[in-house]
């Protein structure tokens, strides 16, 4: 994927050519996707009130706060999955390396190439498991040969951690795994088609702990290749995974910053409440 | 007094046994407004505990007793002096008794033969005879159940858990008699079949490919029921032309539906398209006679097809195929629903357009409720009957041009069935037996369509 021309924010100091370097090359984290004043309603109930952040590609970045605060609605906008529900409307701006997501000439199909997303269920599709991480290559006509397909198939499980597990059994439904197999399947087919952000909506609260271990484990080992936004309702496994923490709280963004910072010494008030438990 | 009267007698006294029961039980009703009944079950259910006991044993000695009295007053009758007139060959002897009682019930004024006028007199008297016996032990057994259940009634009696037993038990029947009716109706399916085929062979009937029955065998044994023309027309117009029509265009209909159609859109759609499912397929048939076959012969006679009939499989088949959308449509509608959202949110958060999704992971995986539901509209159009009666002809051809006349199953059972027949000719009990053998085609069609169609809802548990 080559993405020549982009058009920075004027606080962007580095100069990117490419998703991969740009991941090397950041320090301080340049901001890979970027939302100002992004007002999201449902029909007339507003569910996002004017929240501004930035996703870096060096660093994990949690979502928390208490259920229906609008995490996931928040998340869904960043790969425009909100257009899927018709009463859903996003003002503001969200832009993902300078290009507005929102804009007309944005073509959706790209954008959720570049952005993929990995959901609370592990959804994987009643097809053998090869055809599902095909899934996508196969849309975007990324492999030219059968070949190729299987390099990718394969290399895609290899980075969600389960080709050991799976190697032997492409053939088999993609629903016969266990669930915790099924969800890095979900991952290894987002992974498949090489996008830039990898969206997780609270991906491990189907999931037993182990298989919750081994999904926290494999977001360490994608941290720095993808930018990742997991949305999360377990504080610890935000304090586990995350560099960057953002608290939501009624539709609004309370406080984001250093993970450590967050849980360690909360500017605001309503986060300190929520960390310490006293609601939510 | 005639057996309806005395229904409606015991249904009022049971209903007086209610109003007995409930105030014996509302009297026991103890304590101050706010204090827990005393009573198990509410004063209402003691009024149906006694009014079941006065009405059920009696209702059922009745039913029983109606299926007695006639062999038992037809002894009586037989006793009497005059009987000894009767002739001894039992099927005039039937004939005469018949018509006596005929006229002694009031269903007859003048007998034919003189001797039935003279058994009239004493089926007369045995009918009365037995009438009072029959009124008077329902009406003793009303008042001794009643009685005994009035007497019954108790704080502790717990009316309410015997009467729901009594419903369910109900409740039961009415689920069975459906069963027991099919039943019924396969078994005499089956007999008449056997006796067909004792004097046709099932060989002959089930491979044989000539059609043209006849009430005696001819020259060489040969018989015509060779049913293979008829069950090739059936498959042509029910399972080929048929689902060509109604699979793509009730898919595809499911599709828009589901997928494309505005809600508001769809809120209107789908009632319609069940209300056109309810349409007589009479209706259907005319449109098919009257309106697709002879456009159809005219198209085909205009390409150079000049044997077109006006009678064709391609007009029965098209139009039970148009009857049938509604039905493929709405069962792929309910199977494409059935595929949870989250399917459909993971293809599209891939980067799938709508239409890859619909094509690659939504269709893939209600395929299974697909087929069922094309399975079931399958049997369904192998059975239907009227559309091809009025439209396919009668002309048992084995042939694939859809543009010459064809006949089906259900079509010559209608024919062997209407006209001056003896019922026990084969020509007559050929119907029986291709009723069997569609009876059972549509049975595992059904069986295998709900088992497949089980199979892929426990898939999305
Ligand atoms: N499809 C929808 N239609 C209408 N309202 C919705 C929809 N999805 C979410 N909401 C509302 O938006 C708010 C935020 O929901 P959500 O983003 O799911 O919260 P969270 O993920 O933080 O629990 C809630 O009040 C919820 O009721
Ligand atoms: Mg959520």
């Amino acid at each position: 994927m080559n993405y020549d021309q982009k058009i920075l924010e004027p606080n962007e100091s580095v100069n990117m050519t490419d998703s991969a370097t740009t991941a090397m090359n950041t320090e301080s984290g340049t901001p890979k996707m970027t939302a100002r004043h992004v007002d999201v309603f449902y029909g007339d109930k507003q569910a996002i009130n004017d929240v501004s952040i930035d996703v870096n590609m060096d660093s994990v970045t949690a979502f928390i706060g208490p259920s229906g605060c609008g995490k996931s609605t928040f998340l869904r906008c960043m790969n425009r999955m909100n257009d899927t529900i018709p009463i859903a409307r996003v003002t503001g701006e969200i832009k993902l390396e300078g290009e507005d997501i929102y804009a007309s000439q944005m073509d959706v199909v790209q954008l959720r190439a570049r952005v993929g997303m990995v959901f609370q269920k592990p959804n994987p599709f009643p097809k053998s498991i090869y055809d599902n991480i095909a899934y996508g290559p196969r849309i975007h006509g990324l492999a030219t040969g059968k070949e190729e397909l299987d390099e990718i198939v394969e290399s895609s499980l290899q980075r969600a951690g389960l080709w050991g597990e799976v190697k032997d059994r492409l053939d088999d439904s993609g629903t016969a795994l266990s669930g915790g197999q099924q969800q890095r399947l979900c991952i290894a087919r987002a992974i498949a088609v090489d996008p830039e952000v990898i969206l997780m909506d609270e991906p491990c609260s189907a999931l037993d702990p182990i298989a919750t271990a081994k999904i926290e484990e494999l977001i360490h080992e994608l941290r720095g290749k993808y930018a990742i936004v997991i949305v999360t309702h377990n504080m610890q496994q935000a304090a586990r995974v995350s560099q960057k923490t953002a608290f939501f709280h009624l539709g609004t963004l309370v406080e984001y910053g250093e993970t450590t910072d967050i849980f360690t010494n909360p500017r605001e008030e309503k986060t300190r409440d929520y960390i310490t438990g006293r609601y939510g | 007094m005639t057996g309806a009267t005395l229904l409606f007698l015991i249904i009022g006294l049971g209903l007086i046994a209610w109003f007995f029961g409930r105030l014996k039980a509302a009297g026991m009703q103890s304590g101050g407004k706010h204090s827990r009944s005393a009573l198990h079950s509410l004063p209402n259910y003691h009024g149906w505990y006694v009014a079941l006991w006065a009405i059920l044993p009696a209702a059922i000695f009745l039913a029983v007793w109606s299926f007695a009295s006639p062999a038992l007053i037809t002894d009586a009758a037989l006793t009497s002096p005059a009987a000894a007139q009767l002739p001894q060959d039992a099927f005039a002897r039937a004939a005469i008794l018949s018509e006596a009682r005929a006229i002694a019930s009031g269903n007859q004024v003048n007998a034919f033969n003189p001797l039935s006028q003279s058994m009239v007199e004493p089926y007369r008297d045995a009918i009365t005879y037995y009438q009072m016996i029959g009124t008077v032990a329902a009406l003793l057994l009303v008042f001794a159940c009643g009685v005994y259940a009035w007497l019954q009634i108790k704080p502790d009696l717990r009316a309410r858990t015997k009467i729901e037993r009594v419903t369910m038990l109900v409740l039961l029947l009415a689920s069975l008699i459906a069963i027991v009716t099919t039943v019924g109706i396969f078994l005499s399916l089956v007999f008449e079949s056997v006796r067909f085929f004792s004097m046709v062979s099932p060989i002959d009937f089930l491979f044989g490919t000539e059609w043209n029955p006849k009430a005696v065998a001819g020259p060489r044994g040969e018989t015509g029921f060779g049913a293979i023309p008829l069950f090739w027309g059936t498959v042509f117009i029910g399972a080929i032309i048929a689902m060509i029509v109604a699979i793509p265009l009730g898919l595809m209909s499911a599709i828009y539906l589901t997928q494309y159609a505005p809600a508001k859109f769809r809120s209107w759609m789908k009632p319609i398209l069940e209300v056109l499912a309810g349409v007589p397929t009479v209706v259907y048939g005319y449109f098919a006679a009257l309106t697709v076959a002879p456009a159809l012969r005219d198209f085909a006679v205009s390409i150079g097809i000049s044997n077109a009939s006006s009678e064709s499989a391609l007009a029965a088949g098209v139009v039970m195929g148009i009857m049938i959308i509604p039905f493929v449509s709405s069962m792929a509608d309910d199977s494409i629903a059935a595929v949870p959202s989250a399917m459909r949110d993971g293809s599209l958060a891939m980067g799938a357009t709508q239409s890859e999704t619909i094509k690659k992971v939504l269709i893939p995986a209600a395929l299974p409720g697909v087929v069922g539901g094309v399975l079931l509209a399958v049997s369904r159009a192998i059975g239907e009957t009227m559309i091809v009666v009025m439209a396919a002809g009668l002309a048992a051809n084995m042939t694939a041009n859809p543009f010459s006349s064809v006949t089906t199953v259900t079509t010559q059972i209608v024919q062997l069935l209407t006209g001056d027949q003896e019922f026990d000719s084969p020509k007559t009990l050929a119907a029986f037996a291709l009723g069997l053998v569609l009876f059972i085609v549509t049975l595992l069609l059904n069986l295998i369509a709900l088992r497949v169609v089980k199979k892929y809802r426990e898939a999305y548990e």
